[in-house]
């Protein structure tokens, strides 16, 4: 093993400051009142407001309807989040196991046609998207969140070079041991893509988790709104007279990030696994 | 346990690339065949035709009576050793044997008896729990035999088993192999580059070149009798000594006009003989080539491989080189002079043109 040097530490110390001050300044800030933020800006002690702002945001319900509260937020949040990982998965391994397995006509040009989506964001495609989402009726249902964003052009770039890269000689030992497509899917090539799934649940979920314009589109019912948005609402609704509450901000924003911290921090070890375990 | 019947195979992949040219083999139940020829020679692709991994494009397949050129290969009642193991990483040992049964809806009794006595045979019967990865590359060989056995089938089918294998192992996993057939007496069809496996292995070889058949025989008769230029350079080791002769007046003579006393031949085509090197003695001096081949040559370099030397040697004047074996510990200087003897039955004659063997 290489010795570890000063300026190694010096390196990740630096990326740990970047990375964790701007969270422990909402952390700190958040314990404070809104009166002392609004005056004074970010605060770098603690205040005496402990974590008042939280129990506020989750359980007060808040809104121009008075009926979404923080943890209505936070299940929508994590509905979508999911939803998201775990649908774009399947769709994406299904997508590139048929690129990769089935000769069919075209299937190169197929491939190319979803990987050139990788070049057209969402915010392109908006109008037509809501359009068609609308006229299906499905405004302000979870489907409607989920669905139409559930093709991934970049997992299915991800499985396809994975699956490319799984010799053919097992799929021929497959084939001669009597596993039909279903089952050579089933039980090969998905414990096999484990440690992919999860390097894709991570990005994915982080993606569905952090989605803003889309679900400010598709939902108008306050009971189906996420935390990301709830974060602008506070802001937008107490707006008034008042000033806004700069604590339960930051301490929403918190929140928003504890659970994609926790993904991260269960799927990483995996992650790494299977970076290490080269066997395929 | 089966016949298995190749009719005038042919393989044509797209772009018109012909690597399987009609070929038509007779395998006897419980024969060992070993297909064996350079990369390319359509070795590979004529075993994986048999496995059903690849299309016929004309010609018939049959194992047993049973015609099976459009059957699925699960159904083909045959089973495959792969380079690679081609192990399931993510199951056990156990399952990696058990996987193919299960498919077939056999029943977990019966399962696991084989896998049981596949274990047994293999002497695998401590790291059933074992995934493929914490085993050695033996180890894994030896997984990979007993996925094909338990299945029981009518033939196994060997895509170079070995050739992930260090020299030692080869040699071991060699003989098991052989010895696990013979006891089994499964139809078994073997696909080599190596001539040494070949020869050790086989019932009876295959030697193809271009996607042809060259010739079929036991091993010790394509040895003794080569067909043609290419089986005499390719079986054996070290390779046949073949030499460009022209015939003068009655006589053989090297193609740069250098002497080499011979027995008359007739006609006028123009020869490659060939002898090995274990053919050719160190005579006291040259003689008049009445009866067999006379040589002259001078000595390059000399080998010692342990249990025996060879000579690298080149005709007085130039030519050709040409390889002798010797006894161990033999000593022979650079530039020396030697006089070499081979007896009339162990010279093979060939065609030049075609390299196809003159006998008579």
């Amino acid at each position: 093993m290489k010795k570890v040097k000063l300026t190694d530490h010096l390196v990740l110390l630096t990326g740990v400051f970047f990375m964790v001050t701007p969270v422990i300044l909402a952390f700190i800030t958040s314990t404070h009142d809104a009166v002392t933020i609004y005056r004074q800006g970010l605060q770098f002690t603690f205040g005496d407001q402990g974590l008042d702002a939280y129990e506020t945001v989750l359980f007060r319900a808040g809104g121009f309807t008075k009926e979404v509260n923080g943890l209505v937020m936070l299940k929508n949040s994590l509905i979508l989040g999911l939803g998201f990982a775990i649908g774009k998965i399947v769709v994406s391994m299904l997508a590139a196991y048929a690129i990769v397995y089935f000769r069919f006509p075209m299937a190169t040009l197929c491939f190319w046609v979803i990987f050139t989506t990788l070049l057209l964001p969402l915010e392109v495609r908006i109008l037509p998207s809501y359009e068609i989402v609308q006229k299906l009726g499905m405004v302000n249902t979870y489907s409607g969140l989920i669905i139409p964003l559930i093709a991934s052009a970049t997992g299915t770039f991800f499985f396809r070079q994975f699956f490319m890269s799984i010799p053919d000689e097992l799929t021929e030992a497959a084939r001669i041991d009597g596993a039909g497509p279903w089952k050579f899917f089933i039980d090969i090539l998905v414990p096999l893509s484990k440690t992919m799934m999860a390097a894709i649940f991570i990005i994915m979920f982080v993606y569905g988790w952090n989605q803003y314009l889309w679900p400010t589109l598709i939902t108008t019912d306050e009971s189906f709104f996420t935390l990301v948005r709830g974060i602008k609402q506070i802001l937008q609704v107490w707006v008034g007279a008042q000033i806004p509450d700069y604590d339960q901000i930051m301490a929403m924003a918190i929140l928003a990030m504890l659970p994609p911290v926790i993904i991260v921090v269960i799927f990483q070890s995996w992650f790494v696994k299977g970076l290490v375990e080269s066997d395929k | 346990m089966s016949t298995i019947t190749l009719d005038t195979i042919r393989k044509v992949y797209s772009g018109n690339v012909e690597a399987v040219k009609g070929v038509s083999i007779d395998i006897a139940d419980g024969e060992f065949i070993v297909l064996v020829g350079p990369s390319g020679c359509g070795k590979s692709t004529l075993l994986r035709m048999i496995a059903g991994l690849e299309d016929v494009t004309t010609g018939e397949i049959r194992i047993g009576d049973r015609l099976i050129n459009d059957v699925d290969p699960a159904d083909r009642d045959i089973a495959m050793v792969f380079q690679n193991y081609a192990l399931y990483p993510h199951m056990s040992v156990y399952n990696n044997l058990a996987y193919g049964l299960k498919n077939r809806g056999m029943d977990k009794a019966e399962i696991d008896r084989r896998v049981k006595e596949a274990a047994r045979i293999l002497e695998i019967g401590d790291y059933l729990d074992r995934k493929p990865r914490a085993l050695s590359g033996g180890q894994r060989q030896r997984v990979a035999m007993g996925r094909a056995i338990v299945r029981e089938p009518a033939a196994f089918l060997f895509d170079e088993p070995l050739s992930n294998l260090d020299a030692k192992l080869r040699v071991q996993m060699r003989v098991e192999i052989k010895r696990l057939q013979k006891a089994l007496k499964t139809t078994s069809v073997y696909v080599t580059h190596d001539q040494l496996e070949a020869m050790t292995l086989a019932d009876r070889l295959v030697v193809l070149n271009g996607g042809n058949i060259e010739q079929i025989g036991a091993p010790i008769e394509v040895y003794d009798n080569p067909a043609s230029t290419f089986v005499a350079s390719f079986i054996g080791s070290p390779a046949m000594n073949l030499v460009d002769v022209k015939v003068d007046g009655g006589q053989l003579a090297l193609t740069n006009g250098e002497g080499l006393s011979g027995p008359n031949v007739h006609g006028e085509v123009a020869y490659k003989i060939g002898v090995r090197p274990e053919h050719l003695s160190v005579v006291d001096s040259k003689g008049d080539g009445s009866t067999g081949l006379d040589l002259e040559i001078k000595v390059n370099v000399l080998e010692p491989v342990g249990a025996e030397s060879y000579i690298y040697g080149e005709f007085v004047g130039g030519g050709p080189e040409i390889l002798i074996r010797v006894e161990s510990h033999s000593k022979y200087e650079a530039d020396e002079i030697l006089f070499l003897r081979a007896e009339p039955e162990n010279i093979h004659y060939f065609n030049a043109e075609t390299g196809r063997r003159i006998d008579g």
